[in-house]
């Protein structure tokens, strides 16, 4: 059976504090009694918002929010990496744009996350999944619906699956996720 | 390059929080135990160290940048030459390398690798989402940054092309607890069962929190010396243990930051720029190679750290290694994961690709005299994690990889019962090791070997 938690998870706030303990008098005795203080901690905030460019992949995401995938080929050795890449990683050169929507792709590997990092917490169960495409030799990172994240299975994998796109873009590499093809 | 020592070492207490220190104040703790254990006061060796080395992952951590330079002034080593060290999880692996360039260039005779981590000053979660900026922001991160999901999917793929159980794994996260028992700087000290890892909260299926390392605060530091620079400690008072631990090894090796682009190469291409030594020398295991290609195994797609084979290949060939597995008596292993403990062992050359879940629950990574409450095949052979490694110790990432030096010093020198104040992790009659330090995903890597001379 599997072990329930007994132990409430940490969180930080609390009250604000006006005045902590401190000797009355700074004499040498209350001040080598200082070394056996607990430490004090105080909460500080660090928020900040980035004006980040995607650069020569922008055309990806555009894509994207136009239904479209695209994959980036080497002109020469028709190396395709399912990630977008402005130059190919064995022969330097600049790489060309193709289309991917309709190539046949599946499951390559996959998670559940159970739990995750701050921002995707209230996502959680989501799944994960590597993508290969037929014709293309790199995977693809995603987001795969339409499966249980209750019964995840090894069998999961080789899957045939297809894609779906946000009718409301965000501009992210969400905007696309996979979905079981039948 | 010259002959380099390492000499001595100190570790923090590696702990889920440490709001009693600063974070210079906590690597004092390790700084100054190295010092102290070769008998220098702190002042004699200021006036000797010729520089360091400083290593710790984030900024976000800390909320603070710069924060080596405040290291560097809190130990007192202005205006002494120092610079950081940053590859992610690979960073104390790199940091001693700096360290070991420093002094076999011969820039430096003595020169001091310390490193640190706070990770307690933001909640699991928000630890979590920093670690996971060390993912492409642009088209990783977005889609659900979460390191735990990556090593997860690296296991679907190994499980499915190998057949790798999840009982297997936790074989490693029994090991290593059990090991770490006898640790008196392991933050945890539990003894657990193959079931307790099954049962522990499922966090990225099929990893447990069992299967998945700790985040910490802690502190190590680790000595290095030329020839001349001993003679200098020792003309000042030092006394340093006999026999030396020398490092005779040194490899690194990278891979690409989206594991989704990272090639799948053929069974040619494969033989010829991967494989071991040994593997290329058996007519048997190429035979094995070619069947798994035939069914369908490209290298090293998400199944394998491609950086950790190139960090292997490269120490053993400096340090003459054709067998690791019977030529080390040790390893210290980047166990961010029972997983990522099971693809290092094939990465590593332990056993061949494929066979690290078997590799696994045989025995031969495991300790002799100790009761792990397993049935164990095969004898140990060698050692791997025997303080008990990041799943069981902690791991505060500046610090880690320097804590496999500190540890491996130890077990080289015979002095783990000194250290630990019991001597069942001490490997009997250890004579050479290895540490190896790995960033997420196997992005850097670093296999360093140390040596015991005579």
């Amino acid at each position: 059976m599997a072990k329930l938690p007994n132990q409430r998870e940490e969180t930080l706030g609390g009250y604000i504090v006006h005045g902590i303990p401190f000797p009355i008098s700074t004499d040498e005795e209350s001040l080598e009694f200082l070394k056996r203080m607990a430490p004090i901690q105080i909460e500080q905030e660090y928020k900040i918002k980035y004006l980040h460019s995607y650069g020569q992949d922008s055309p990806w995401f555009a894509a994207l929010t136009n239904k479209r995938l695209l994959a980036s080929r080497d002109p020469e050795s028709g190396y395709t990496t399912a990630n977008p890449r402005g130059h190919d990683m064995y022969s330097g050169a600049e790489t060309k744009w193709i289309d991917i929507t309709e190539t046949p792709a599946h499951i390559h590997a996959f998670t559940v996350c159970y739990f995750g990092s701050e921002e995707f917490l209230p996502e959680c169960p989501f799944v994960l999944a590597l993508i290969e495409f037929e014709g293309v030799n790199t995977l693809l990172l995603t987001r795969l619906m339409g499966v249980d994240p209750a019964a995840p299975a090894l069998d999961w994998i080789g899957m045939e699956v297809k894609p779906r796109f946000l009718r409301n873009s965000k501009l992210k590499p969400t905007d696309v996720y996979f979905v079981p093809s039948e | 390059m010259r002959p380099v020592y390492a000499i001595s070492g100190g570790v923090s207490k590696f702990a889920k929080a440490r709001p009693d220190k600063t974070f210079q104040a906590i690597i004092k703790e390790a700084y100054d135990y190295a010092i102290k254990d070769i008998g220098l006061d702190f002042p004699t060796f200021t006036r000797i160290v010729d520089g360091s080395v400083a290593s710790y992952f984030s900024d976000h951590f800390t909320r603070q940048l710069m924060a080596g330079i405040m290291a560097q002034d809190y130990l007192g080593l202005c205006p002494k030459p120092g610079h950081r060290v940053e590859g992610g999880g690979a960073t104390g692996g790199l940091c001693f390398q700096e360290a070991w360039k420093s002094v076999a260039s011969g820039h430096m005779d003595v020169c001091v690798a310390y490193g640190f981590e706070t990770m307690s000053h933001v909640e699991t979660w928000k630890g979590n989402e920093f670690i996971a900026l060390a993912s492409d922001v642009s088209f990783d991160y977005p889609v659900g940054g979460f390191y735990s999901g990556y090593y997860a999917m690296m296991v679907t793929r190994h499980m499915k092309e190998f057949g790798t159980t999840v009982e297997q794994m936790a074989h490693v996260s029994v090991k290593n607890y059990i090991n770490a028992f006898h640790n008196p700087y392991a933050q945890k000290s539990q003894r657990i069962t193959i079931q307790d890892v099954r049962n522990a909260p499922m966090v990225a299926w099929p990893l447990t929190r069992l299967d998945i390392c700790v985040m910490s605060d802690g502190a190590a530091a680790v000595i290095l010396c030329s020839e001349e620079g001993l003679k200098k400690l020792e003309a000042a008072g030092a006394k340093v243990t006999r026999p030396l631990v020398k490092v005779t090894g040194i490899g690194r090796g990278t891979d690409a930051m989206r594991m989704a682009d990272r090639p799948h190469v053929d069974y040619d291409y494969f033989m010829e720029n991967y494989a071991t030594e040994l593997e290329k020398s058996s007519d048997e295991t190429r035979a094995y190679y070619k069947k798994l290609w035939d069914h369908g195994t490209r290298y090293p797609g998400v199944h394998s750290f491609r950086a950790g084979r190139a960090a292997g290949n490269m120490a053993w060939k400096h340090a003459g290694i054709k067998d690791p597995l019977h030529e080390l008596d040790f390893i210290e292993l980047h166990d961010a994961y029972t997983s990522s403990e099971i693809q290092t062992y094939e990465d590593l050359g332990l056993c061949r690709y494929g066979e690290g879940g078997p590799f696994a629950e045989s025995g031969k990574a495991f300790l002799p005299n100790i009761d792990y409450g397993l049935k164990l095949k095969d004898k140990p052979v060698c050692a791997v994690n025997p303080s008990g490694g990041l799943i069981a110790c902690g791991h505060p990432v500046g610090a880690t990889g320097l804590m496999q030096g500190v540890f491996a010093i130890w077990q080289l020198q015979g002095t783990i019962k000194t250290h630990f104040r019991d001597d069942q992790l001490q490997v009997k009659d250890a004579k050479r090791g290895a540490i190896h330090s790995h960033a997420g995903t196997g992005t850097y890597v670093s296999v360093s070997v140390l040596e015991r001379e005579g």
